[in-house]
């Protein structure tokens, strides 16, 4: 019995115990702030099966995705269901901090990646923020971002420079969100508009997607994941 | 649908690309499929293509100087095969088109070799015989592993008065094959007959046998790598139990108190997160092997310790996120001890439970930053006997040439930025 309003949400983790956990801070977080969309969740699934199952099924706004699971985790899952439901978006949500593992389910199709530390509020949040269509950034995947596109000497060539290279204003925004800045913070610090702090994301994430650059291709490759 | 989205959205969504994502998927040759040994049908599924046009290339490339059959043979032996995976069972039809390909590739490669192409001549020959007597043996070779697989017994060849057949048909081909090449090298010596001979018997015999070494080989190849997947196991379950177990039993002793338990969980955490993700650890060292980098390449490391130790004094949660890394070598010691004291003045200060840290290396200069979203404090109405930001960092900056910059006012929290430059010639890694 969900309104108009409202964002449903998938939720994919194999440990039941975590998928408790999450349902419980989004029913608490995710509605108690009249302002804004409430978050509910429809739906959840404790392997890649029922993931893309449930996800074929329901058709939710959003799905909050572990990296690791068994038979190929959140990548496999993205792999399979999105040529299915392009207009799904997926948030990966993992306790992992290697690179491999964060560039890879980004560079799958998630639109952002948040560690499982993350308060319900905060969650709820950067649900409604994906959601929105703006990428959700954790200050680890932005320094992970500002690492592989770092110039150094001795670094490859550049193949396509406007895949390959980040803006100095993009960068500008990475180094604030790694430096564990908000969006709103990022906009006042640089004198820019949200907006435009979004779009420099977007533009990032795009990027980070598409770009040959050898540090992200080596990344998603030890996942076997290019 | 409640998706909310603009235009924009629309077009940035649309541009992300398609799933370039591929599974580990092997060549394997189907057993189950085959005509001779399940190669065209592995390829076949591998590339995603009819197996009828993977059969036609081959006997278009068998025409040509017999290489589609050597690439045959060679895929024959380097493919695993396997039982699983079969997408359909092979029609008659499919079955009897195969046949005629089989018969087709082996006529183009003979008219090859009898219009003298340049080194399709052997195919003619006896050799080609010897070819096709081991062709038989391998293929019963093949299924003589399958039955082996299936009833757990040391078959070396299939059972079955036919597979017996086949394979003395085989060895009588291959024989032949080798004693009439010899008998055409005419006008040869006694001895240098008899040398030949003997050579051309083990060469016989080493074709032959060729299934056999393979099974061999591969057999010590799964040995050895099941004893190192043994001796992983055992790597991490010691390492488990040496921390995480220990962590655990202390948890249940103190967990009257949440504080003590925050800063034990955190700490275990950061533990096995560098031992599975850490330049040094578990996961790094039998990837790369970098060890002599990660051990060069200490300012990152140092900064990590730092953090790691504030976190376990005062109970607060550290986000450290470092970009680039270099040797630690003057004046970056002196960064790390003034970043450290900023993290102590956060966690002791600032009323929170998370700090984030970022620190950033460039060819110039290293940046640091501490923040918290604390209370924060008027810098002007600090206690003169407060010696911690001005002797610790600020002092220690200057002194290094250094600077800090701080922003902070009750209520927004405070960041400390350090930045320092590197000496000429530092190295980067």
């Amino acid at each position: 019995m969900s309104g108009d309003r409202d964002i449903r949400v998938f939720l994919v983790d194999d440990h039941a115990l975590f998928r408790t956990g999450v349902k419980a801070e989004l029913a608490r977080a995710g509605t108690a702030d009249p302002g804004v969309p409430p978050v509910v969740v429809v739906g959840e699934g404790g392997s890649v099966d029922e993931a893309v199952t449930g996800i074929g099924h329901l058709g939710p706004d959003v799905v909050l995705l572990d990296v690791h699971m068994p038979d190929g985790g959140g990548a496999e899952v993205l792999r399979r269901i999105r040529p299915e439901r392009p207009d799904v978006v997926f948030l990966a949500l993992s306790v992992s901090d290697a690179a491999e593992d964060v560039i890879a389910v980004i560079r799958a199709g998630a639109r952002g990646y948040v560690t499982k530390t993350i308060s319900g509020r905060e969650l709820a949040d950067a649900v409604r923020r994906v959601h929105a269509g703006d990428p959700v950034f954790s200050p680890r995947l932005a320094g992970f971002v500002l690492d592989a596109f770092a110039q150094r000497p001795g670094a490859a060539p550049v193949g396509d420079p406007e895949l390959d290279l980040l803006t100095p204003r993009e960068r500008d925004v990475l180094r604030l969100l790694a430096r564990g800045y908000a969006y709103k913070e990022i906009a006042a610090e640089l004198f820019i508009s949200i907006k435009t702090v979004e779009t420099h994301v977007s533009s990032v994430l795009r990027k980070t997607q598409l770009s040959n650059r050898y540090e992200l291709s080596r990344w998603a490759s030890d996942r076997r994941l290019v | 649908m409640t998706i909310v989205s603009t235009p924009a959205d629309q077009a940035r969504r649309t541009r992300l690309p398609t799933q370039p994502v591929a599974g580990p998927l092997r060549l394997r040759r189907h057993r189950r499929e085959r005509v001779i040994a399940g190669v065209s049908s592995g390829i076949a599924e591998h590339l995603g293509v009819p197996v009828l046009w993977v059969r036609v290339v081959l006997v278009a490339l068998a025409g040509l100087g017999g290489a589609g059959l050597i690439g045959y043979v060679l895929l024959w032996a380097f493919v695993p095969a396997t039982d699983a995976g079969a997408r359909r069972p092979d029609t008659a039809r499919d079955r009897q088109q195969a046949v005629g390909l089989v018969v087709l590739g082996a006529g183009l490669a003979l008219a090859g070799g009898a219009l003298g192409t340049a080194w399709g001549g052997w195919l003619t020959g006896p050799l080609g015989v010897a070819l096709v007597g081991a062709g038989v043996v391998w293929r019963e070779a093949d299924a003589g592993q399958r039955t082996r697989w299936r009833s757990g017994a040391g078959m070396v060849v299939g059972t079955g008065r036919m597979a017996l057949l086949r394979v003395l048909a085989g060895i009588a081909l291959v024989t032949s094959g080798i004693a009439v090449f010899l008998l055409n090298q005419g006008d040869l010596g006694q001895v240098r007959f008899a040398l030949l001979a003997a050579a051309a018997t083990l060469v016989g015999v080493a074709v032959l046998t060729v299934p056999w070494w393979l099974r061999l080989m591969r057999a010590l190849g799964e040995e050895r790598r099941a004893r190192i997947r043994t001796e992983e196991r055992a790597e991490i379950a010691a390492h488990l139990h040496d921390s995480v177990l220990q962590t655990l039993a202390l948890i249940q002793q103190q967990s009257d108190s949440a504080r003590e338990v925050r800063r034990l969980a955190r700490g275990q955490e950061r533990e096995l997160r560098s031992w599975l993700y850490g330049p040094q650890g578990y996961g790094r060292a039998t990837q790369t092997g970098t060890g002599d980098t990660a051990a060069a390449s200490a300012f990152a490391a140092t900064l990590h310790a730092a953090a790691g130790e504030v976190e376990d004094t005062y109970a607060v949660s550290m986000q450290v996120v470092v970009v680039g890394d270099c040797v630690l070598e003057e004046p970056l010691p002196a960064l790390v001890q003034a970043s450290r004291e900023a993290m102590v003045n956060a966690a002791k200060h600032a009323g929170i439970t998370e700090v984030s840290v970022y620190a950033e290396v460039e060819p110039g200069q290293v940046h640091v930053f501490v923040r918290d979203r604390g209370t924060g404090f008027d810098p002007a109405a600090v206690a003169v006997d407060r010696h911690g930001l001005a002797d610790s960092i600020r002092g220690r900056m200057e002194r290094h040439g250094g600077t800090v910059t701080l922003r902070t006012a009750p209520g927004e929290g405070t960041e400390v930025q350090l930045a320092v430059a590197r000496r000429k010639g530092g190295e980067e890694t």
